[in-house]
């Protein structure tokens, strides 16, 4: 530390006024407050200062997404070598994972942050943190087979379109890791739905090499109960990818296929209880999405026709990225309400929308993301309506207090 | 023929900074709605160019004779007119073109660029500069679909014209078309980048901020 702490010094003044690295500035700013507190804190005085600046808030966000991450990647691994039919230790199953997530996340962050840090200088502004989740975000939401250019495309769409035009960090409309994802969904379908990109097949970096099993389907189980021919839920049985029925603790654990981050429901909740216990997510929006979408499954179920409109809440919630959705991204602190009524609507129109879209689109299996930056674009008027009525309210007490 | 200054302006203004789409934005309906090709883009762009450009001449040689109360009525009639022949000639000689246009030729009546410009020009000035104006707007409106519709088509198709352009072995190497790129919300991102471009040259053209 004290080394690295010297070294920054050493180099400080080419980047100061009149050096020659001056117009670099910015990610000299960016790595030094990265790396240490910004100098910026008050060091005297007598007034409270809060401990937490946003690289921290920042930081704890991905504290909370490592244990998905992590279960996620050994997923990948599992799902693999039950593809090729292999009999491997668990390590190596892990191992795989890594191998295959590790360049998505490369690349996300390469391009998200190369272009923050190169809008930053040119703004001669500090370089915004907002993408250190963004960029863990992205690989944990797409299918882990997505191409890499058409990630570094995307996350460049997003960054620039989402969030650079409206001013950077803190001033997006919408979800940045959600508008990369959508941004793929509807840009190339044939990678991002189906049965075919949810199971990574191929060896990555020769690692895992076998030929595909006979039997093989690599449908996510909201994918089979979307598009099953079954009449009733109770006809209807979840598969893995090799035929294999899929129990509940399966979808408890994240042993299905699926997306890398929302596979793991306990995982998940790992993370929300980190969010939450910090007071960097708020527990209000996480309970009033699962609340939505309860009355939403309850509604449906009470006049049920399909196999999929049978469907028990509890399925909803552990399949897909309800939860994940539900902990993660509900939750951006940017484009959320900011009033703590306005996330009781908020929250529970997501889970209600996200549901009515899986129940009601077989086109789409998953409703969360629509459903979430749906709410987005309807989160400042859920305040606006909030602040009014509360000022409403107290006008009226004014109003008796003169009289 | 050396133009004079101010023929110059009427007729070459609404190519840049006088441009009906991106800087007045107006005619974004059809824009958006025809350019996800290249070809559409352009027989759309000459349709509205012809349409405004003789709506202008006929209007200006009948204001003096125009009521003033019933002017929209005889605007209507004469666009409307203009907006049949088009149609039935594209019909007659370009009907993949037509089908691909569908109800945007006829709906070229209610485009707003042409209303624009008769209230606003064929109206007040004799036929010559009329017809430049229409000309000029009918340009202006046309390059901007030009261009959206080239980004459209190439990187939602992969072709231009028809032609395949982008080539095979990329396709082999993953490379894939972007189907996003066929969708109307992409033409409105396109138009604005074309905006975000055009204004951070002509700064004069920002809107202050307070």
């Amino acid at each position: 530390m004290k080394a690295l702490r010297k070294y920054l010094d050493k180099i400080k003044p080419n980047f100061e006024e009149g050096g020659k690295l001056h117009w670099l500035y910015s990610t000299y700013d960016a790595f030094e407050t990265f790396l240490f507190v910004p100098n910026t804190t008050s060091k005297s005085g007598v007034h409270i200062h809060d401990a937490r600046d946003s690289k921290r808030t920042m930081i704890i966000v991905i504290l909370a997404l490592v244990p998905a991450l992590l279960i996620g990647m050994y997923n990948v691994g599992l799902q693999h070598y039950l593809a090729i039919g292999h009999d491997v230790t668990l390590l190596t199953k892990f191992f795989y994972g890594f191998l295959a997530v590790l360049p998505q996340i490369v690349v996300s962050y390469v391009v998200g942050l190369g272009i923050e840090f190169a809008m930053a200088q040119m703004k001669k502004e500090e370089v915004a943190e907002g993408f250190l989740v963004s960029g863990m975000l992205i690989p944990m939401i797409v299918p882990v087979d997505t191409p890499l250019w058409m990630i570094a495309v995307a996350t460049a769409f997003a960054v620039i379109f989402a969030k650079e035009v409206f001013g950077g960090t803190g001033y997006n409309i919408f979800n940045v890791a959600l508008i990369t994802r959508a941004f793929l969904f509807f840009s190339y379908p044939s990678k991002m739905s189906g049965d075919q990109v949810w199971v990574r097949t191929a060896d990555t970096f020769g690692v895992g090499k076998g030929t595909v099993i006979d039997g093989f389907s690599g449908a996510t189980p909201l994918g089979q109960i979307a598009t099953t021919e079954a009449g009733g839920f109770s006809d209807f049985a979840f598969q893995g990818i090799t035929g294999q029925p899929l129990s509940i603790s399966d979808m408890f654990f994240g042993f299905i296929p699926g997306s890398v981050g929302e596979v793991s429901t306990i995982a998940i909740l790992l993370g929300a209880v980190i969010l939450i216990a910090t007071g960097v997510g708020s527990w209000k929006t996480m309970l009033s999405v699962f609340i939505g979408g309860l009355v939403a499954v309850l509604l449906v179920n009470s006049f049920a026709q399909n196999a999929i409109m049978e469907m028990p809440v509890y399925y909803h919630f552990l399949l897909g990225g309800f939860a994940f959705g539900a902990v993660f991204m509900a939750t951006d602190p940017v484009t959320s309400t900011r009033t703590e009524k306005g996330k009781w609507i908020y929250g529970f129109l997501i889970g209600l929308i996200a549901v009515a879209i899986r129940v009601f689109n077989p086109g789409y299996p998953e409703g969360m993301m629509l459903a979430i930056l749906f709410m987005n674009a309807f989160a400042p008027l859920i305040d606006f309506y909030v602040i009014d009525a509360n000022i409403k309210r107290r006008m009226r007490r004014a109003t008796v207090v003169k009289q | 023929m050396a133009l004079s200054s101010k023929t110059k302006a009427v007729l070459l203004g609404p190519l840049n900074k006088n441009n009906p789409v991106i800087v007045q934005v107006l005619g974004i309906c059809s824009a958006l709605a025809v350019t996800s090709k290249l070809e559409p883009s352009i027989v759309m762009a000459i349709a509205v160019t012809m349409v405004t450009a003789f709506g202008n001449v006929i209007i200006s040689l009948l204001r003096k004779t125009i009521p003033n109360r019933i002017r929209i009525i005889v605007q209507l009639v004469v666009v409307a007119a203009l907006v049949t022949i088009v149609s039935e000639v594209l019909k007659a000689f370009a009907y993949d073109v037509n089908k691909q246009l569908s109800v945007f030729v006829g709906l070229i009546v209610t485009n707003c660029i042409l209303m624009g410009r008769l209230e606003a020009f064929a109206l007040g000035n004799g036929p010559w500069p009329s017809f430049l104006d229409g000309i000029g707007n009918g340009l202006g409106y046309g390059w901007i679909l030009v261009v959206v519709g080239f980004f459209r088509e190439l990187l939602g198709s992969g072709t231009l014209l028809g032609y395949q352009v982008v080539p095979q072995a990329l396709y082999d190497a993953g490379y894939e078309n972007n189907g996003l790129m066929m969708l109307a919300p992409m033409a409105i991102l396109l138009v604005a980048c074309i905006i975000w471009i055009h204004r951070s040259k002509n700064r004069e053209l920002q809107e202050e901020t307070n």
